[in-house]
């Protein structure tokens, strides 16, 4: 079982250490400088932002090998990059060349309708998208050492992403007050392994941290999905589709930390220019969600 | 400790893996107070600076102009760091060269061992006994200053130090569920 696995122990701890912290999204090396400058705890590795890829639509694939190397090269923190969602052999490439988290995305196109990564295969941390809390523990009993609340990647707009964290946290919360013998029908509701259910019933949280991605654009952003109960955040096209992208990252870095104080986030919030313009979800045709893809 | 009011242990909690240290500082028996501000600092009897992004720390503690602060603090009272913490607490660091606290004669390689696929769970004689050791992009302690003792060793360079009133560990006793080590500091206060 997933639990007892010391691989998989190693990287749900790396992944502790990226708490309270922000994971910036970079096309190259110079990105990359400029989020460590800022304050960034990692970076993630992409070929195109999601607001890139949502508008020039086309096949979303793993990030050219050359642009992974120069930002590993250029950067101290840890180092992240996307997979397709099923494309084993992307993740293989990926680990091969080292880097310290893979995210198996939903914001490229996905390999495999049907099958997720058995990531239990790999030494390398990965990190998964979720709605909800079945889908949560279903890549972690895959193998994931992180989770993040899929949100709706490249749109500006957090009202995804709010929905997904409040959905997994009321969804914990419900088990925290079952019986043993209805967890195991809970279980069935949300099609997850029985031990995790058990797991997060004990402990009213999800074995692994749980962050929030998909639409973050503000210091304010971060602090809500921070306050509803996510432990660090992921910032995508927010921070270089913005007008000021240094200014911004330090902004979102400050309100990262000081996301229940009022008076710090006022200060976060000063002189960050024009914010990345936003998308409304209810008028995106229903094949451009990002957040369906995979199960 | 004192029977009648338990110690108040801060935790930086400006990134990383702080509540789990509060969890293993409240099994040894201290109360707990995040630490984000230097009002936050003035209440606390010791500070624990724990494991994250040394570099993310370092830029935080900048920005919010909170070096001198903690600098002052460990002139007084004692302080103990894991990981980046062990970093922030070094007279030098190398690898790259950052700025630092200066609080334990120590040298201090980042990311000594390599990446996160060099990260590993190691036994460490300790005590008499075991430790459970859990290394994460973990940095070596390449040189020691005569004021420091080494309380344990992996691979022949140190691991978990002592100088005066002041801890360092390269490794995380905050993710193990064994106390012993946060119950040494505590022991200092």
């Amino acid at each position: 079982m997933i639990l007892n696995n010391e691989r998989w122990r190693l990287n749900v701890g790396l992944a502790e250490m990226l708490k309270g912290g922000v994971i910036m999204d970079v096309i190259n090396a110079e990105q990359a400088v400029i989020a460590e400058r800022a304050g960034a705890c990692a970076v993630m590795a992409l070929e195109r932002v999601p607001s890139d890829i949502r508008k020039e639509g086309g096949v979303a694939r793993m990030s050219p090998v050359r642009i992974i190397r120069e930002i590993k090269a250029a950067v101290n923190i840890p180092v992240m990059a996307k997979a397709r969602i099923g494309h084993f052999t992307e993740a293989q490439v990926l680990e091969a060349l080292e880097v310290d988290y893979i995210d198996e995305s939903e914001v490229l196109t996905p390999a495999d309708e049907e099958h997720h990564i058995d990531k239990k295969q790999f030494k390398t941390a990965f990190v998964c998208g979720a709605r909800n809390l079945g889908e949560a523990l279903r890549r972690i009993a895959e193998g994931a050492a992180m989770i993040r609340t899929k949100g709706e990647a490249g749109s500006g707009n957090i009202v995804e992403a709010v929905r997904h964290i409040r959905t997994i946290i009321k969804e914990m919360r419900h088990l925290t007050i079952l019986g043993k013998e209805e967890l195991v029908h809970e279980a069935k509701i949300l099609g997850a392994p029985l031990d995790l259910v058990e797991w997060v019933a004990a402990n009213g949280r999800l074995p692994v941290p749980n962050f929030s991605a998909g639409g973050i654009a503000t210091p304010a952003d971060a602090a809500l999905v921070m306050q509803l109960g996510a432990e660090a955040v992921f910032v995508g096209s927010g921070i270089f589709k913005s007008s000021d992208p240094e200014a911004r990252a330090k902004a979102i870095v400050k309100a990262a930390t000081y996301y229940k104080d009022p008076v710090k986030l006022l200060e976060a919030s000063e002189d960050l220019g024009m914010a990345m313009p936003g998308l409304e979800i209810s008028k995106l045709p229903p094949e451009e969600l990002m957040q369906t893809r995979g199960w | 400790m004192s029977a009648t009011r338990k110690k108040l242990v801060g935790v930086l909690a400006l990134q990383g893996d702080f509540e789990a240290h509060q969890r293993a500082l409240e099994t040894a028996g201290a109360d707990t107070l995040q630490v984000r501000t230097t009002e936050d600092l003035d209440r606390v009897d010791a500070l624990v600076i724990p494991g994250g992004e040394s570099t993310t720390m370092l830029k935080l503690l900048v920005y919010m102009d909170l070096l001198e602060p903690l600098r002052s603090f460990a002139e007084a009272k004692p302080v103990f760091g894991t990981c980046a913490g062990a970093i922030l607490l070094a007279t030098e660091v190398t690898h790259p060269s950052q700025e630092s606290l200066q609080a334990i004669d120590m040298t201090v390689e980042r990311n000594g061992y390599g990446r996160q696929i060099d990260s590993r769970v190691v036994m460490l004689p300790f005590q008499g006994g075991e430790l459970e050791a859990v290394f994460i992009r973990a940095p070596i302690i390449r040189r020691t200053g005569p004021g420091v003792t080494v309380l344990a060793e992996y691979q022949g360079t140190p691991v978990l130090i002592e100088q005066g009133r002041h801890m360092a560990a390269t490794f995380h006793p905050e993710l193990t569920g064994d106390s012993r080590v946060h119950a040494l500091f505590l022991s200092k206060l």
